[in-house]
C-alpha cells in the first residue's frame, strides 16, 4: 500500500486512473457549483491536494435559506413517525458507507483507522438516536397545565422554521450532532461545513439525497465561514443559528450580535466531547411551546 | 342509493409458506414439545385446518422461562440501550418489509378482513416496534428517574382479536425497557406469532430474549403462575383478568390487565350526523366487534335519535360481509365457533328481553363462523346485550335527553375502557371527557390507535397503560 492509502482519491492511481468526485453544493435538493464560480482547494493533514471544494457565497447563502425555507412547511407538517422514519433512514444508508466515511475523515484528519471508525459509528448511531425522539421530544417536553379555572390547557413544542448551522470541526460527527437535533423535529436546515475538512459534508448530502430527506430538509455549504456566517446571521428569514463552528470568538461574538436583529435563537455552545450521548439543548433550542386554552365547561 | 357489485377480489395467499406444523421457540429455536400436545389451527372463515401447533406443557413452560431468565441476566439486561434500539428498529423494518406476508397470515387465522390488516393491524405493529425502539435508550427521560431498572422475565399472554397487534403492545415495550419475554399468543390465532419468532432469528435477536409458547388456557396459567416469571401481562377477558389478578395477590407478581368493555358512543344533536354514523360502525363492526375498546353501546340524544337510526341501517345496507382475503370485504368471519355461540345465546337473550332486533338482509355463507351485523333498539339499561361484553357486531341502542344523562348512563357499567363522544361543541367534548370514566375518550372519531397514544381501562376493564411513555412503567421498576 502507499503511504497515503488513506487518501481515498488517490489510493485508486496506483491501479487505474481514477475517476474523481466533483465536491458541490447541496441546496433544495441539487448539487449547484457555487453560483460565484469559485472554489478553494481542500488538502490532507499532510497538506497534499484533495479536492477542489466549492467556495460558497452570499448569494448561495441566500438560495439556501429561501429552499430550507420552502421545505419547511412539508416537513415539519409531516408525523413525526414519518420523520423519524426518514433519520432511521439515513442511518441505513450510511451504515453502507461506513467504509468510504472511514477513508475520508482519515485523509481529512490523518487519524488512525480504529479512531476514524469509532467517529464513523458514533455519528451513524447519533441518527438512530435522533430518530428516536421525533415522538418523544413532545411527550417529554409536552404538558397539560392543571389551570384554576374550567379550562383544558395543555402545551406543546413546535419547530422555530429555518435553523442556520456552523459545523464545528469534526467533519462527520460534530456534523451529524448539531444537524440532526434541528431537522428531527420539523426544522429546515442552511449547514456551512466545517471550513478545514468540508468533504465528508459533500459526501453526507449525497447519503441525504439517496435517503427519503426531502430537498431542502438539510443544505450544505462549503467555503469561508467568516465570509458566509454573517449573511446567515443577520438573514431575516432565519430563526435560530448553531455556533458551535463559529472559527474565532471575536466572530461568534459579533454572530451572536447579528442574531438579535430578529431574535434569532441562539446556541453558542459546543460539547467538549462530541462522543459523548448528547444532552437535549439542541433539540429543545429550535422548539417554540406553543399553549392552547379551550373551555371546558358548558 | 344503488348497490353496485364487486367482483371478487381476493388477495392472494401464495406469499405464505406456511409449514404443516409449528413448534415451540425457545431460546431462540424451534423445539419440540417436552409434555404437551399438538393441536389445529383453522381458518375461521372456512374452517380448513391451516397448521398443526404445539399445546406447550408445563415442562415446556418452564423450559421457556429459563431461557429468559438466561437471557435476561447474560445477555439482554446488561446491554446497553442504544444495542436493544438497534435490534428493535431491525425488527419494526423487518415487520414492515414482510407486512403483506403478515396481513394475509393474520386474516386467514383470524377472519378479519384483509384491508383491516394490511392497512390497520400490521403497519400499527411495525409503528409500536418503532416508537419503542427509540425509547431503549432514553428511558432516563421517561420520567421514571434517573436510572430505570427493568423487571426481569415478563410473562405475557394475548388474545386472538387482534393477534399480532397485541403481541407488539406487549413484547416492543418489555425489551425496550430490558426484560425478556414468554409470550403466549390465543389458542385460536397462533401463527403470526410464530411467524414473529422467525422475524427474531432474522433479526439476530439473542436466543432467550423472546419465547412464543402456543396452547390454550393451562399453557396461560402454568406460565402466569410460574415462580419464574416478575411481571404479567394480560390481555383478555375480565373474567380471567381477575383470576390472574388474585394469583398474582397472592405471588405478589406485578401486573397489568387490559379487559373488557362496554364502551359508550354517544351522539349529541349537533353532531355531524354522516361522520357519527361512520364512527358507529367503525366502532362496533370494524373488526366484526371483536375490540375490547368497542362502541358497543350507542347513546343517541333523542331529538335526532330517528336522524341516526335511518342512516345507520341504510349504512349497513351498504356493509359487504364475506371472504376475509377480499379486499372488498368490510366484515369478515367471528373468530371462533365458541365465539359464536356466545354471540348468538347473547342476542338471543336480546330478543327474549323485549329489545327489538334488526339486521341488513345479509347472505351468510355456508362454511365457516359468521355473524350479521346486528343493531338492538328499544334497549334499556337492565337488558343483559346493554351489561354484558358481546364481543361480536351487535350494537344495542339506547337514548338520552342531557348531557348529564349521557354520563350516567355512559358510567353505568363495571367497565371502563373506553367512551365515544360526537358533538360540534368543543366545550361539551371537554365536558363530558372529565366526566367519563374511561380510559380512552375519541372525540368525533373512534377506535383510533398509536404507538404513542396511552391505551387501558378503568374500573373492571383493568388496569395499567399501553403504548406512550405512560406504557413503560409496566415494565420498570419504577
Amino acid at each position: 500500500m502507499p503511504k497515503d492509502s488513506a487518501n481515498p482519491a488517490r489510493v485508486a492511481d496506483t491501479a487505474r486512473v481514477a475517476v474523481r468526485k466533483t465536491y458541490k453544493l447541496y441546496i433544495g435538493g441539487a448539487f449547484p457549483r457555487s453560483e460565484s464560480g469559485r472554489s478553494y482547494v481542500v488538502t490532507d493533514s499532510r497538506g497534499g491536494f484533495l479536492a477542489n471544494a466549492a467556495l460558497g457565497s452570499r448569494k448561495d447563502a441566500r438560495d439556501a435559506v429561501s429552499a430550507a425555507r420552502k421545505a419547511f412547511p412539508g416537513w415539519s407538517g409531516a408525523t413525526a413517525y414519518n420523520r423519524g422514519q426518514v433519520l432511521y433512514r439515513v442511518a441505513e444508508l450510511m451504515e453502507g458507507r461506513r467504509a468510504q466515511f472511514t477513508a475520508e475523515i482519515r485523509a481529512a484528519e490523518g487519524i488512525s483507522a480504529a479512531k476514524a471508525e469509532a467517529f464513523v459509528d458514533a455519528a451513524i448511531d447519533r441518527w438512530v438516536w435522533y430518530a428516536g425522539w421525533s415522538d418523544k421530544i413532545a411527550q417529554v417536553r409536552g404538558s397539560s397545565n392543571p389551570v384554576a379555572g374550567p379550562y383544558f390547557n395543555f402545551s406543546l413544542p413546535e419547530p422555530t422554521g429555518v435553523v442556520a448551522v456552523l459545523a464545528p470541526r469534526g467533519p462527520l460527527l460534530g456534523l451529524v450532532s448539531v444537524v440532526a437535533p434541528a431537522i428531527v423535529t420539523g426544522n429546515t436546515v442552511v449547514v456551512v461545513a466545517s471550513e478545514r475538512y468540508p468533504l465528508p459534508a459533500v459526501t453526507l448530502s449525497e447519503v441525504l439525497a439517496t435517503s427519503d430527506v426531502p430537498g431542502g430538509v438539510v443544505n450544505v455549504l462549503t467555503g469561508k465561514v467568516a465570509e458566509i456566517a454573517p449573511w446567515l446571521a443577520s438573514h431575516m428569514d432565519v430563526n435560530a443559528i448553531d455556533l458551535a463552528g463559529a472559527p474565532s470568538d471575536e466572530l461568534r461574538d459579533e454572530l451572536a450580535v447579528a442574531a438579535t436583529d430578529n431574535l434569532k435563537r441562539v446556541v453558542s455552545h459546543a460539547p467538549s466531547d462530541w462522543l459523548a450521548t448528547p444532552t437535549l439543548d439542541r433539540m429543545l433550542a429550535y422548539l417554540e411551546t406553543k399553549t392552547v386554552w379551550h373551555p371546558a365547561a358548558m | 342509493m344503488p348497490k353496485f357489485d364487486y367482483a371478487p377480489a381476493p388477495e392472494s395467499r401464495s406469499v405464505l409458506s406456511l409449514q404443516e406444523s409449528y413448534g415451540l421457540f425457545i431460546d431462540g429455536k424451534f423445539t419440540d414439545t417436552v409434555d404437551g400436545r399438538t393441536f389445529k389451527t383453522i381458518s375461521p372463515a372456512t374452517e380448513e385446518v391451516l397448521a398443526e401447533v404445539t399445546e406447550a406443557g408445563p415442562a415446556d413452560v418452564d423450559r421457556a422461562v429459563g431461557a429468559a431468565r438466561k437471557a435476561y441476566e447474560q445477555t439482554w439486561s446488561t446491554m446497553a440501550g442504544k444495542d436493544r434500539s438497534k435490534y428493535l428498529f431491525r425488527i419494526a423494518r423487518i415487520i414492515q418489509e414482510r407486512a403483506r406476508e403478515l396481513a394475509v397470515l393474520e386474516s386467514l387465522d383470524n377472519g378479519k378482513p384483509i384491508r383491516e390488516s394490511r392497512d390497520t393491524d400490521i403497519p400499527l405493529v411495525a409503528a409500536h416496534f418503532f416508537y419503542h425502539a427509540g425509547w431503549a435508550d432514553k428511558l432516563e427521560f421517561a420520567g421514571y428517574g434517573p436510572s430505570p431498572r427493568p423487571l426481569g422475565v415478563a410473562g405475557q399472554v394475548v388474545p386472538w382479536n387482534f393477534p399480532m397487534l397485541m403481541l407488539a403492545w406487549k413484547i416492543a415495550p418489555a425489551l425496550a425497557c430490558g426484560n425478556t419475554v414468554v409470550l403466549k399468543p390465543a389458542e385460536t390465532t397462533p401463527l403470526t406469532a410464530l411467524m414473529f419468532a422467525e422475524i427474531c432469528q432474522q433479526a439476530d435477536l439473542p436466543p432467550g430474549v423472546v419465547n412464543i409458547v402456543t396452547g390454550a388456557g393451562q399453557t396461560g396459567r402454568s406460565l402466569v403462575e410460574h415462580p419464574g416469571i416478575d411481571k404479567v401481562a394480560f390481555t383478555g377477558s375480565t373474567e380471567v383478568g381477575k383470576q390472574i389478578a388474585r394469583a398474582c395477590a397472592v405471588s405478589h407478581k406485578k401486573n397489568t390487565l387490559e379487559l373488557g368493555g362496554k364502551a359508550a358512543n354517544i351522539v349529541f344533536e349537533d353532531a355531524p350526523i354522516d361522520q357519527a354514523v361512520e364512527g358507529i360502525v367503525n366502532g362496533i363492526f370494524f373488526n366484526q366487534g371483536h375490540v375490547c375498546c368497542a362502541g358497543s353501546r350507542l347513546l343517541v340524544q333523542e331529538s335526532v335519535y330517528d336522524e341516526v337510526l335511518a342512516s345507520l341501517r341504510r349504512r349497513l345496507t351498504t356493509l359487504r360481509l364475506g371472504d376475509p382475503l377480499d379486499k372488498n370485504t368490510d366484515v369478515g368471519a367471528i373468530n371462533s365457533a365458541a365465539q359464536l355461540a356466545k354471540i348468538r345465546e347473547l342476542s338471543d337473550v336480546g330478543e327474549a328481553e323485549g329489545a327489538e332486533r334488526w339486521s341488513p338482509p345479509c347472505e351468510l355463507p355456508v362454511r365457516g363462523f359468521w355473524f350479521p351485523p346486528t343493531i338492538f333498539t328499544g334497549v334499556s339499561q337492565a337488558h343483559r346485550i346493554a351489561r354484558e361484553e358481546i364481543f361480536g357486531p351487535v350494537l344495542s341502542v339506547l337514548t338520552f335527553r342531557t348531557p348529564a344523562e349521557a354520563v350516567e348512563k355512559a358510567n353505568n357499567t363495571p367497565y371502563g375502557l373506553s367512551a365515544g363522544v360526537w358533538t360540534e361543541k368543543g366545550s361539551l367534548i371537554l365536558w363530558m371527557a372529565s366526566r367519563l370514566r374511561a380510559g380512552v375518550v375519541w372525540a368525533n372519531t373512534f377506535n383510533r390507535f398509536d404507538p404513542a397514544s396511552p391505551f387501558g381501562g378503568y374500573k373492571e376493564s383493568g388496569y395499567g397503560r399501553e403504548g406512550g411513555r405512560h406504557g413503560l412503567e409496566a415494565y420498570l421498576d419504577a
